[in-house]
């Protein structure tokens, strides 16, 4: 079949064309970006912390009346307190171990140190993440220490949360390890995490992610620092791991027991995002709910654009079919078949389909360079516009079908028929 | 003669009724979503005080060391109008604007009187007295404090319509006394709902951006003598005694200055120069860079709108345009269909300007179908939006002007996309059209 008196019949419907040429187009360009959203979306929702996250749950609590914190003996009353409170979450029977730490992983409250290869460096080497707590913190959270060794109890100090912090020793992220001291040999090397206090790197854990979540966290997303010492403050935070499946009764046990042992204390309890006992998957679904419900956006209006062009198209053609009856009959009439029929109309909605995907892979591509300059946005593989392609043809193709099988079922006998 | 277009236009539409719809559908659901992103877009990027935000200006200053290589205004970006309290201290009792106020935010725990109530925690604001007439948030009770209890460190506390409701179930609290962390403080007023969106002074002072406003404001002095501890807290030097915050190299407080009219702003700024170059040969600070944006381009400065709710906008933009295109396609797919129609009526006696209207008023019915339509949609977008977790999610309503954009988008929209066909379908010549009949 020659091409030419499909483009003859196709001049005579430019604006149609041009129309259905350019929804094509943006239809592409749109989705092609909609989906790479999508995609950054979900590989961003999914990223593990480096914690292993099954049967851990966090407690934010903070005492009534507590001592300041100003002076040394409270402090150490402040101390005595949250080293109470973790042994009576370690004591109860649905829990397997419990550390305090000042914050964890996507929960967005961070203690941000940049950090130095030598004392009263102007500009530190990189930033990193503050994680304070005891021996107890690699097991309970489920990190994977790849080099060196965990703290002992002994390494073990504790201070005020306004105080200064000099950690002779400290454990730090493979990722942050690699960065500082790019040959590898990271262990045993000396880093300034307080400007003019050296800390030996005694450890090295495979994966741990700095609180924050935010984009302005993303460069080093992975730096972080552990140090052997309890923060003392006025509130607290808890990591709990339940026993296997023990879950959901160490998390109703965990604020009864805390209230038996102290009254003077605020927990909030209940299901909402208040409540201060949070298990780590709602902690992670809370993190990344903006992202989620883009992603779901985005994949929304993705199905919606793709049925309202296919919709389109198939409106288009169908009025084509039945402007075009009579021309039908009269080529039934000389011995086309149906077959050619069906492939006439195939074939004119390739063409057109063509031409659009042609333009809208320009338009995606741009689009992508303009979101790029106007979001914190990354360049789009080809492999989506070419993916985007295939699909908006075969989109064509399956759209045109219907009124093509309807163009060839035209009988003959039309070509004598004057209406 | 318009009854008569309608009523051509009803008998074609009955003609083709999936066709009709499926226009009718794509054009509403673009209208749809354009309304529900543009409401929270409208809803993220308004001005908290239409009526006085050119008069509300945020002074920015560089305290940072003299080794410091932060160009000034990447500092303003980040930073804004965040001071030391020295600074900031400085400016507020030099009383050059026509009201000024410092601002910092602390996480309030508040102790209910009646036994049994666990404490709880109330999103707290420490600022000076200025601060109410400013922004202007108005009492239900009793009124602010006085620059006098500033400077007496008065245990004073002003609270908000919804924690006196909660409290104290509505009645008049003046008078009564407040347990906020370990002081008892005395209630002078309360507020009527006040919630300006976005909640430009907590900006960057480490709150949200949007929301049901602050319950708890405390005068600033007062909280520092108490040792409350604030939200967010930037140092830049060493040597930081984080227990004496009002000395250290650190800032933590926003200023914020009302002027009489706009037009104060250059002998404003002129001051804050002056100040901070007297500051420098005092060798307290380093970068004589000052700026003084109102607050609308405070707010653009800061970033305030989320980049996802830009990004949902004009996506539902391109959305819409490609719904448009369709609908002109098949409007004119459909009118061309008619031409022998046309050619009869034209034969007739009607004029092409008849035509004209007649293929206007019908495309202006698809669009008000498609608004009608768009309206529904837009509803069921923003009741999806509501019951979202984002902190400005509640406050996302169709408003009255959103409803009129909704019709005039709506019908703007389908009479561009009638008027291609329409101007087809008056062009056409009678005789061919009525040979073949």
């Amino acid at each position: 079949m020659t091409l030419h008196p499909i483009l003859a019949a196709l001049k005579k419907h430019k604006a149609g064309v041009t129309l259905i040429t350019l929804q094509i187009a943006l239809t592409l360009a749109i989705v092609c970006n909609a989906v790479f959203i999508i995609g950054q979306r979900i590989d961003r929702i999914n990223r593990p912390t480096g914690m292993d996250e099954h049967n851990l749950f966090l407690i934010v609590q903070l005492w009534v009346g507590a001592p300041t914190g100003d002076d040394a003996a409270s402090v150490d009353k402040l101390d005595s307190l949250q080293r109470s409170d973790v042994a009576t979450l370690r004591n109860l029977p649905d829990v397997e171990s419990a550390i305090a730490i000042n914050t964890t992983p996507l929960i967005n409250s961070t203690w941000n140190n940049g950090i130095g290869l030598k004392p009263d460096q102007r500009d530190s080497t990189d930033q990193a993440a503050m994680y304070f707590g005891d021996e107890q913190m690699i097991p309970t959270l489920g990190l994977k220490l790849v080099a060196g060794r965990n703290f002992t109890a002994s390494d073990v100090t504790h201070m005020g949360f306004q105080g200064h912090m000099k950690p002779p020793i400290v454990i730090v992220t493979r990722a942050l390890a690699d960065k500082l001291f790019p040959k590898g040999d990271a262990l045993g090397k000396t880093i300034y995490v307080d400007r003019n206090t050296p800390s030996r790197i005694i450890g090295i854990v495979a994966r741990l992610q700095v609180p924050s979540v935010e984009s302005w966290a993303n460069s080093w997303a992975w730096n972080s620092v552990l140090v052997p010492t309890r923060l003392d403050a006025n509130y607290s935070r808890y990591v709990v791991r339940a026993k296997p499946g023990r879950l959901d009764a160490a998390m109703r046990e965990a604020p009864k027991a805390l209230y038996a042992a102290n009254p003077m204390r605020v927990i909030r309890t209940g299901s909402n995002d208040d409540s201060s006992v949070h298990s780590f998957a709602e902690i992670r679904a809370h993190a990344y709910r903006a992202d989620r419900g883009m992603a779901i956006l985005m994949g929304v209006i993705c199905v919606i654009l793709l049925c309202v062009t296919g919709a389109g198209i198939v409106g288009l053609t169908s009025f084509w079919v039945g402007q075009r009856r009579k021309q039908i009959g009269i080529r039934r009439a000389l011995g086309a078949t149906r077959r050619d029929i069906l492939r006439y109309f195939q074939t004119e909605n390739l063409l057109i389909a063509g031409a659009g995907v042609v333009l809208g892979a320009i338009l995606a591509v741009g689009l992508n360079l303009w979101l790029m300059q106007q979001f914190q946005m990354d360049r789009m593989s080809l492999l989506y516009v070419l993916v985007g392609v295939i699909v908006l043809l075969g989109l064509g193709q399956g759209a045109v079908f219907a009124p093509a099988l309807r163009a060839s079922r035209v009988s003959p006998v039309e070509a004598t028929r004057s209406v | 003669m318009f009854t008569y277009y309608l009523n051509l236009a009803l008998r074609s539409f009955k003609r083709n009724r999936v066709l009709t719809a499926l226009m009718v559908l794509a054009l509403g659901l673009g209208i749809g979503a354009s309304i529900t992103t543009l409401t929270v877009l409208k809803l993220l990027s308004g001005d908290p005080l239409p009526q006085k935000s050119a008069r509300i200006f945020a002074p920015e200053i560089d305290p940072l060391t003299a080794d410091s290589t932060t160009p000034a205004d990447r500092l303003f970006r980040n930073w804004g109008n965040l001071m030391t309290y020295t600074d900031a201290m400085n400016l507020l009792h030099a009383r050059k604007g026509k009201r000024q106020a410092v601002m910092a935010l602390t996480p309030d725990k508040i102790t209910p009187q009646e036994a049994g109530q666990h404490p709880f925690f109330s999103d707290g604001v420490i600022t000076t007295s200025d601060f109410f007439g400013m922004f202007d948030a108005s009492f239900q009770y009793g009124s602010g404090w006085s620059a006098q209890d500033d400077d007496d460190r008065a245990r004073v506390a002003v609270i908000a319509g919804f924690l006196n409701d909660k409290l104290f179930g509505g009645a008049n609290s003046v008078g009564k006394a407040l347990r906020i962390g370990d002081q008892d403080y005395r209630i002078v007023g309360v507020l009527k709902p006040w919630a300006p969106q976005p909640r430009f002074y907590a900006v960057n002072l480490g709150g949200r951006g949007y929301g049901n406003g602050d319950a708890v404001f405390l005068p600033l002095q007062t909280a520092v003598a108490d040792k409350v501890n604030t939200q967010n807290v930037n140092c830049f030097d060493t040597g930081v005694d984080i227990n004496h915050l009002e000395t250290a190299p650190c800032v933590w407080v926003a200023l914020w200055v009302e002027l009489a009219s706009a037009s104060d702003a250059s002998a404003y700024k002129s001051f804050l120069s002056n100040y901070v170059a007297q500051q420098i040969s005092l060798g307290r600070m380093h970068h004589p860079e000052v700026a003084l944006p109102d607050l609308m381009a405070f707010l653009a400065q800061q970033q305030v709108v989320p980049d996802d709710a830009r990004l949902q906008a004009n996506l539902a933009f391109g959305f819409l345009l490609i719904c448009i295109v369709n609908t002109v396609g098949l409007l004119l797919a459909k009118c061309l269909r008619r031409s022998r129609e046309i050619g009869v009526r034209r034969a007739l006696g009607a004029t092409r300007g008849a035509i004209f209207a007649q293929f206007m008023v019908e495309s202006g019915m698809v669009g008000i179908a498609g608004g009608v339509l768009g309206l529904v949609f837009a509803e069921l977008g923003l009741w999806a939006i509501r019951h979202q977790p984002a902190e400005y999610a509640k406050l996302a309503h169709l408003d009255v002007s959103m409803f009129v954009a909704t019709f005039v988008i709506a019908l703007i929209a389908s009479l561009i996309a009638g008027l291609l066909p329409a101007w087809r379908a008056c062009v056409v010549a009678p005789a061919p059209q009525l040979k073949s009949v």
